[in-house]
Formats: structure tokens, sequence, C-alpha cells
């Protein structure tokens, strides 16, 4: 319908149109607070004129009325005819967003979108007669600006115009306030307020020495340097190892250039960080009006640059930080009266350079944050107990705010406190090899610290290598280097079969690099190999590794479609010598080695509380099966022992229920789901539980996957052999109840196996009804009887109603009661008090085995440690087994 | 190292009247690859492996500064690993901006042949084979498989994020 020439005079106006909004919601926010200073409303009346006088032009009406009724509003600002008030710019800024919303469709679909504006058209005319000084006929917004037969420099239809002629017209386009002042004689002398005049002449000069250039050539120009770079290097690596080459001078000069010419392409990929604060004073504003509070926004260091992938990352994040800066941190005027502070709160924003780094601070002069009432949320969540809290200074405690889920805002307002924030600011600023700080003064303020770096496309890296190969490692998640020995006073530990790095007073779990890679034939001597110590802010661990080389510049090529699913990596590079290596991914790294467990293990503040707080949040090996009439099913897979495939022929039948021969016994076979038939001919795929000498095959239809999933489970009850459902891979899936199955089979078990007298009642006691379900087969398997308990609170019921048990296996981490003071409750009873205890707990370092200890636990166990487990009960009840 | 095969612009479906192959080797199997989905024959200089990567990706290398994903041929076949230090060539094809290097044995001529003669694959073919062909053509002495490059290179997104790690 439109023509190429219309196509692209549209994009031109849809981008400058964008560009002027921006500024237009800045300056009318200034304009707000300095209704006197008529620099600010000419321009941007200009701007808003300019708008208007397009949109008729390419024949936008609707957005074309919307801006004139805008302008009519701006114009009795700008002659002084009403006053300004706060509710008038209101009406502005809401038909700016209408505006922007119209733009907004305009670009999808190139045409306007039809719609209802009646409302707002409304308002405006109110907030243009209803406060009028004079009164003053309302401006009926007649038909459209006569529209100027200009075109912007190419040709377009007959009437070619330059692009001054077009500005022209536009500035002798009459606005609605000439037609109301000059009614009927439109002069277009004087068409322009005196002031603006030299100011505008100063804009058109800079435009004339900038150009715009599409994203893509910048791109284009980066990768070539990119590539050039990487020649260069090469060329001197060539040069380093031959001898007085009669290359090196040329080669020098080469290098140089290159160098310059890197930097300049660079320049043009760099923004001022004003660019993402522009939005700021608009929000900070609506914020200011929706909160009932008084904010002052200063922001320095504007013209800091950095690069626009980098700075587009940051924008929301930054918002979303400054958001909460004016819900949570500032207090509202009478309370900061209360405290002594003036009525304005204050909110700075700075920016500067550091290094290749740029350092961005966003600071409050509020109430701080209030350690107390994070100590109770943490305490209310689970996420430390009593004992930890006690022991954690204020910083740690703050920490928690970056915490997923985690809001202490008393109620969730529109603002934030929907607990999805913080988190989500930090993990955005890591991605792009940031790190974030807090500090706060409870009463006086608190101040984040956001540190990224200037560039992504290139960073200096540390090449590592293990078992022969090498990978390089961003240089900004480097905090030290290691080498293992007596004299350095580091040293490696081994806990529970994980290696942990002491070094100075800190205890730091080791990561090993050829082990999350999963490749062999790394250094074993452990005084041999260096470690890297990682410090990405919200974690930090030491990287195991056998060499280290130099660091290097580095140009970040990103991963193969192919690779991109692997976690490990973040990208790929050529070195200087030409070979292609791979580049680490320092969080996920952390994140696939420690099970969750890659924090600092002395510190012992964030996520990792929070996964093991709860048995299922770490992640379990799920095998994924179909049977039946259901879709998918998982079944954890520490309780299976292995898989078979039965031939359906031997399949008998022995009192009504299926079973096989399986090494020399009968095995039952239990089909998994409903509506499920076991298979009468071929194959039929079995998990089979095994203990001692007993088997229980689960009968499924299929095999499908086996995966690594963090279980979220919710609970749903009702169904048997069910035991709740989860999403895995992004599917609901059902994990299935094994306990009801073996259950099932084993009731026949127990009757003809249990030898009388052995079978002893043991309680188990956890929160997480998952891990109830999962060792409570286990245990019923190993010949005990088992009672489950879902807290403390019910074990203790239990004990008053006398119930007697011979051993008791605690969690350490639940909601309300722990288990240590379980241990301690128990241990001070008459009739419990001499029944063994033993812990199980996803929480073992050696700090937490000996707090156990000492509460009265005879022993400590990891979680995933059920055979452990098994053989200290079996070793701690055998001796009165004979007794009883 | 350089290609030094006559690049043809001619579009890669036209097998209409006579087509031009580069053939090439896996195990004794010839297969054959349309003229114009090759960009490059070249012999692969260090490949750097990628651990944790499908078992079919053979590793990452460096060609004339752009990196290429190198997929072994054999194990995309299912065919037996060959033993170390056994020649290799690699035929470069590009897909979505990004090269991939296709590893085989060795590169044989380039055949022109008449499209008219392309079968339909036979109905023995393994099954893991019929989905990368596009048909054969029974030549003199031996059969060569013409290879379907998109379906090659589709190999399964995710499935070694899922096996354990």
């Amino acid at each position: 319908m439109r023509g190429k020439i219309m196509d692209d005079l549209l994009s031109e106006f849809l981008t400058e149109t964008a560009e002027s909004l921006e500024i237009v919601d800045s300056e009318l926010v200034r304009f707000e607070r300095e209704p006197g200073n008529r620099d600010i409303l000419s321009r941007i009346f200009r701007l808003v004129h300019t708008i208007k006088g397009t949109c008729g032009f390419i024949g936008l009406p609707r957005l074309e009325k919307v801006a004139h009724h805008a302008e009519t509003v701006l114009g009795k600002y700008r002659d002084g005819v009403i006053p300004v008030t706060q509710d008038g710019v209101t009406v502005i800024l809401k038909s700016i967003d209408c505006i922007k919303g119209i733009l907004a469709s305009l670009a999808q679909t190139q045409t306007e979108p039809a719609g209802d504006d009646s409302a707002l058209l409304e308002a405006l005319d109110e907030a243009a007669k209803g406060e009028a000084l004079v009164a003053a006929a309302p401006a009926p917004a007649p038909a459209p600006v006569e529209a100027p037969a200009a075109e912007l420099s190419r040709p377009l239809k007959a009437g070619e115009v330059t692009l001054d002629e077009l500005e022209a017209a536009f500035r002798s386009a009459p606005g609605p306030q000439e037609q109301k002042a000059e009614a009927a004689a439109p002069s277009h002398a004087h068409a322009l307020a005196q002031p603006e005049a030299p100011e505008t002449a100063k804009t058109e000069t800079i435009a004339a020495q900038t150009l715009r250039v599409s994203v893509d050539v910048l791109e284009d120009l980066m990768n070539m340097v990119s590539e050039l770079v990487l020649t260069r290097n090469q060329l001197m690596d060539i040069v380093r190892r031959s001898e007085d080459s009669e290359f090196k001078v040329p080669l020098q000069r080469l290098s140089s250039v290159t160098a310059e010419l890197q930097e300049a392409v660079m320049k043009t990929r760099m923004q001022p960080i004003g660019n993402a604060w522009g939005k700021l004073p608009r929000v900070v504003r609506d914020l200011s009006t929706e909160l009932g509070k008084k904010i002052e926004l200063v922001m320095t260091g504007a013209e800091t640059e950095l690069d626009r992938q980098v700075l587009e990352l940051i924008k929301d994040p930054l918002t979303h930080m400054v958001r909460n800066s004016a819900d949570h941190g500032l207090e509202r005027p009478a309370d900061r009266r209360a405290a002594g502070k003036p009525e304005t709160g204050t909110i700075r924003v700075s920016a500067h350079h550091e290094g290749g780094h740029i350092v961005i601070a966003i600071e409050d002069d509020g109430r701080g944050l209030d350690a107390a009432k994070i100590r109770a949320k943490i305490a209310e969540r689970g996420l430390a107990s009593d004992d930890e809290l006690k022991r954690m200074s204020d910083a740690q405690i703050y920490r928690f705010i970056f915490h997923a889920g985690f809001s202490t805002a008393e109620k969730v307002t529109n603002v934030s406190g929907r607990g999805v924030g913080m988190d989500v600011v930090r993990t955005n600023i890591e991605q792009i090899g940031g790190a974030i700080e807090l500090s706060s003064t409870q009463g006086q303020g608190t101040r984040f610290t956001i540190k990224i770096p200037l560039t992504l496309a290139i960073l200096p890296a540390l090449i590592v290598g293990t078992a022969g190969q090498r990978f390089a490692l961003p240089q900004t998640a480097v905090a030290e280097l290691v080498r293992v020995s007596a004299e350095s006073g580091s040293k490696i530990e081994m806990i529970h079969g994980s290696p942990l790095l002491r070094l100075r007073d800190e205890l730091l779990p080791l990561v090993m690099l050829n082990e999350v890679l999963g490749i062999s034939g790394a250094s074993r001597d452990l005084t041999q190999i260096f470690i890297v110590v990682v410090d990405l802010g919200s974690q930090r661990f030491g990287l195991a590794v056998d060499a280290v080389f130099d660091t290097e510049e580095i140009v970040v090529k990103p991963l193969a479609a192919m690779l991109r699913q692997l976690p490990l990596y973040s990208g790929t590079t050529i070195l200087g010598d030409g070979s292609v290596i791979m580049i680490l991914d320092a969080a996920s790294i952390g994140q696939s080695a420690g099970r969750g467990e890659t924090d600092n293990a002395a510190k012992a503040t964030n996520d990792n509380n929070a996964a093991s707080g709860h048995g299922e949040a770490g992640k379990e090996s799920l095998l994924l099966v179909r049977a039946g009439d259901v879709k998918l099913m998982a079944i954890p897979l520490a309780l299976v022992t292995r898989l078979e495939d039965v031939d359906a022929a031997r399949i008998e039948s022995s009192a009504g229920r299926p079973v096989v021969q399986y090494r020399g016994r009968l095995m039952p076979l239990l089909p998994i789901a409903a509506g499920q038939t076991l298979r009468t001919e071929g194959k039929q795929p079995v998990a089979v539980f095994t203990d001692g000498e007993r088997s229980a095959g689960l009968a499924v239809d299929e095999i499908v996957d086996i995966v690594d999933e963090r279980l979220v489970i919710e609970m749903r009850s009702g169904i048997p052999g069910i035991a709740g459902s989860a999403i895995i891979n992004g599917v609901s899936t059902e994990i299935a109840d094994v306990s009801h199955f073996l259950v099932q089979a084993y009731a026949d078990w127990f009757e003809r196996k249990a030898p009388p007298g052995a079978e002893r009642n043991l309680l188990v006691v956890d929160d997480s009804a998952f891990f109830r379900n999962m060792i409570a087969p286990l245990l019923a398997a190993a010949g005990y009887r088992v009672t489950p308990a879902s807290g403390p609170e019910q074990a203790l019921r239990l004990k008053e109603q006398g119930v007697k048990f011979d051993a008791i296996i605690s969690d350490i981490e639940m909601p309300g009661m722990d288990g240590i003071s379980f241990a301690m409750a128990v241990r001070n009873d008459a009739q419990w008090g001499g029944t063994p205890l033993f812990a199980l707990s996803s929480r073992n370092q050696p700090a937490d085995v000996e707090r156990g200890l000492m509460a009265g636990f005879n022993a400590y166990f990891a979680k995933a440690d059920h055979r452990g487990l098994i053989a200290c009960i079996d070793e701690t009840l055998a001796p009165k087994g004979v007794a009883a | 190292m350089s290609a030094e095969l006559p690049i043809s612009s001619a579009d890669s479906n036209a097998i209409s009247d006579g087509a031009a192959f580069v053939t090439v080797f896996a195990g004794n199997q010839m297969f054959g690859l349309p003229i114009g989905e090759v960009r490059d024959v070249f012999k692969p200089a260090v490949i750097t492996r990628v651990p944790q990567s499908d078992g079919v990706i053979a590793g990452v290398l460096n060609l004339r500064g752009r990196i290429v994903t190198a997929i072994s041929m054999r194990a995309r076949l299912l065919m037996d690993a060959a033993p170390d230090g056994s020649p290799v060539m690699a035929v470069g094809v590009e897909q979505d901006g990004e090269l991939y290097g296709l590893l085989f044995d060795r590169i044989g001529d380039v055949l022109t042949l008449p499209a008219a003669s392309l079968a339909p694959n036979p109905a023995n073919l393994a099954a893991a084979w019929t989905g990368l062909s596009r048909g054969v053509f029974r030549l003199k002495e031996e059969l060569m498989i013409v290879l379907n490059v998109p379906e090659v290179l589709r190999i399964m997104q995710g499935a070694q994020a899922s096996t354990k790690a």
C-alpha cells in the first residue's frame, strides 16, 4: 500500500521520534520541577510540535491528534496562559506514552493501529482549559496542520524539498496557541520564540558532524577487526620464534596500527551510559507520585561510555534497582521528617571507569536494610538455622536479598515486592561477567555497586590446561592463583570425599576441571596442581588445573549452534598460535561441579543453603519412563539397581501375580502405571530394585532417558503409586512413589523371609515428603519397619503417646524446630534419651557434622549416603537384636 | 589445504539433468556430496576436542581464521571409528552462517552424473542411513550414496545435555 520511499520515510520517522520522545520524557520531569524554565519548555514544545507535523505529513491521523492536543497544553504553559500543574504534566506524560504505544505498533505493522483516545484527549483538553488564567476559548483541535509539501532530502512524489525547507515548514506550521492568540490572522513570521533560535542553530551544526550508521555495519567492522587481531597475534607468534626477522619492524607497525584500529572501532560501539539512564527520571517521577514519596534523582557520570551490547544488557537491571531503591529504600516524607532527614529522599546513580571495567553505583539515603527483618525472613523461609543466623554478620545477612524469591517488602506493591527482583538482577549482571555488591547502614541508606566489563567482544583471559587440553578462563572471574604447598599455607583437605582448599582462614570448595569436563589423564598428584581461585561475587571456589599458561587478549567467538546447549562454555576463541580453544563459563562450572554447593563453605551464606534446606532441592538423577496411560514418569535412580529387558515369554504367574525368574529366584513384577499391561511377546523393560537377595521389578513400557534435575515437587495425594508431579525438561512428569510398589512386593517377603524378632522400628523425621518416600523403602528393604514423621513436632507427639523406637533418623534443616534442637530434646528425655540417633543431612561441612555430634547424634550422614546409614544402623542395632 | 575443486554456482538441488558430486569415502563406502553444497575441501589441522559434546562432534578447528565445527562422519553414520593415526580429510559445508567440516577417510573425484539415474534408497539400506541419504547412484563398480547435508547436520540438540554429566 505504501511505496518504498514512504516506508523509508516511516522508518526514519520512527527512529527520530523514538529519540525525541526519550528526551521529552526526561525534560518534562525536569520541567515539572522548574516550571519557570522556558528553555526546557521550548525544547519540549518543539519536539512535540515536530512529531505532530511529521504525523500529519505522513498521514497518521491518530498520532497527530494526540500530539496536537498535548501541544495545545504545552503551548499554553509556554505562553504562561495557565500555570504548570503536576496533573497537567501527568496527562502530557500519559499522552507521550500513548504516542509511544502507537509508534511501537507502527514499527511492527507499518500501519497506525485502531484505537480510541477520546478519554485522553478530553483529559488534555481539560488540562488546557481547566485552570486557565485567561478565559480563553478552548482550542478546538481542528483539521490537521496544513500538510507541508516537503520531504526529507530525497525525492517524494512531485514536490521535492530539502530537509531544511521541511524544517522551516514545520516551524512555520501554525501551532494552536497561535490560532488562539492571533485568532484570524496567523502570522508565520515569529512562529518561533526568540530564545530558541540560536540553540536550534547549534543543534544543527552538531547534527551535521554526526551520521547514523546501522548497528550491523558496526558489528561487521568489529568482526573484521577481530580477525585482524587474530592474524596479528599469529604473525607475532611466528616472528617471536624466528630470530632476527626482517619482518620485525613492519610487524611492530602493523601491531600498533591494529591496536589503534581496534580501539577506534570499539569506540564506535561505545555509548554513554546515560543512554541507559534516559528513562530513569520518568520512572522515578511516576514512582514518587504512585508511592507518595518525594524523590530526587541525581545522576553523575552519564557520559561514561561502554559497549552498546553491555549497555543493552544492564538497562533493565538498572531500572529495576532504581525502582527498588524508591520503593524499599526511601521512606515516606513523614517518616523521614521523624528521623530528622529532609523530606525529599535522594537516589544517586553514578558511573565511572576503573581499569577495564565500569563501576555503577546506585545509592539512596533511605532507611537502609533492616537486618533484623531479613534475619526473620531467613528463619521463616528456613534458609539458615538460628544458630547460623547468630553467627552471620549483617553484611552476610544482606546478601540474602540476592536470593531467588526473597523480598522483604511487607506488602506486594505495584512496584516491587513480588520476590522476583534482586536475584534476577544478580543473575543478569553475572551473566555478563560482572559482580554486584551492597553495603547498607541502617537509617542512613543503601549502596549497590555494580562492576561490569566495558565490552564482551575482546577480553583478557587466563589460559589453563588440564589433561593436555587448554581452555580460556575470563580474567574477570579469576581472583588469584594458588600453588598448593606446605610453605604457602594452603592445603587440600578431604571431607566426606569432597576436596576443600584451605586458603589462609578460608575454606573453599575445590572443583577439578578435568572431572567437570569428564576428561581423564589429569594430574592426580595434588602437590602438582594449580588452583585458580574463582570469585564471581555470589560464588567462590577453587578450580584445580594441571597447568597455567599466560594471559591473552582473546576475541570471543560465539559457540556453534551444535555446541550452544553445553553450559560449560561461553564461547570459542583462536589463540595466537592459531589453535582453537573453548572459553569456560566459570559460573556453570561452579554449579555443575558443586551440585549447588559452590559457595564459600566457610561463609555459608547463600544459595546452597537454600538448596540444601530441603532434601529435594539438590539435583537428583531420575530415570524417565513411559507406561500405560501416563505420559512420563520419573523414578529416583538412586533406588534402581539395574535395568533389564525381560523376555516376555518368561513371565509367569504366581498366586495371580506376574513373576519372573531372576538370578535363581522369583522376582515379582509390578506394573508401574494404571492401565498398563505387561508385554506378551518380545522384551519387557523392567527397573529392578534389589537389596540383599530380594528383588522386585517395576515393569514399564519404555525407558526414555536418564536426567539430572533439580526436583521441585508439587505433592499430590490420592493416587497410589504417584508421589507427585514435577517439571522435568519443561514437561510435567509424574514422580513414582517407589515405596508404594515396594511395599506391595515386600509385603509377602516380610511374611516369608524376615527372621522373627529381627524387625525393628525406626522413626524417620524429615520435612520433605519426597525424601521420606525415598528413604523409607530402602530401610524397609533392609528389614526395618519405618514410621515417618514430617517434623520434630510430630515426632515428639509420638513420644508423648508413649511410642518407642529402636533408632531415630532425622534431617537437620527443617522449618520450625530443626534437627539439632530435636536431638537435644531427645537426649534430655527420660523415655527416648537412650535411643540411637542418626543425622541425615545434605549439609555436611565439618562444622555441621561437629555440631550434629555435639547435639547428641550418634552418627552423621550425607543424604546420598544411605548405604552408610543402613550399615551403621545394622551395626548399632545388631547386638541388641540378640537380646530382643 | 585449499579447495582445488571448481566451486559450482549451480543450485544444489539442480540434480535435474547432469549434476556434479564430490565423492568421499568413509570405510569402503562411497558417498557423494552435491558440489553446490561443498564450500571447501581441506586437510584438517589440529582439531580441538570439546569435552561433554555429542560424540558425533569431533571438535573445533581453525580454518583461515574461522572456527569450524568438525563432525566425525564415521560416528554420524554409526560406523566404527577409524584406527588412530588414519588419514582424515574434511569437506567444508556452511549452514546458517556457520562452518562445518565433515570428516571422511578420503576424498575421491568429482563425478558428473545424469540425474535420471539417481535411484531411491534401496529397501535394505540401514535405517540409520536412509534419513541421511537422498538416493543412490549405481556406478559401474559400486554404489554412491548421495548425502543429505542438512540432515547430516541435524544432530540432536540437547541430546547430551540430558545424559548424566
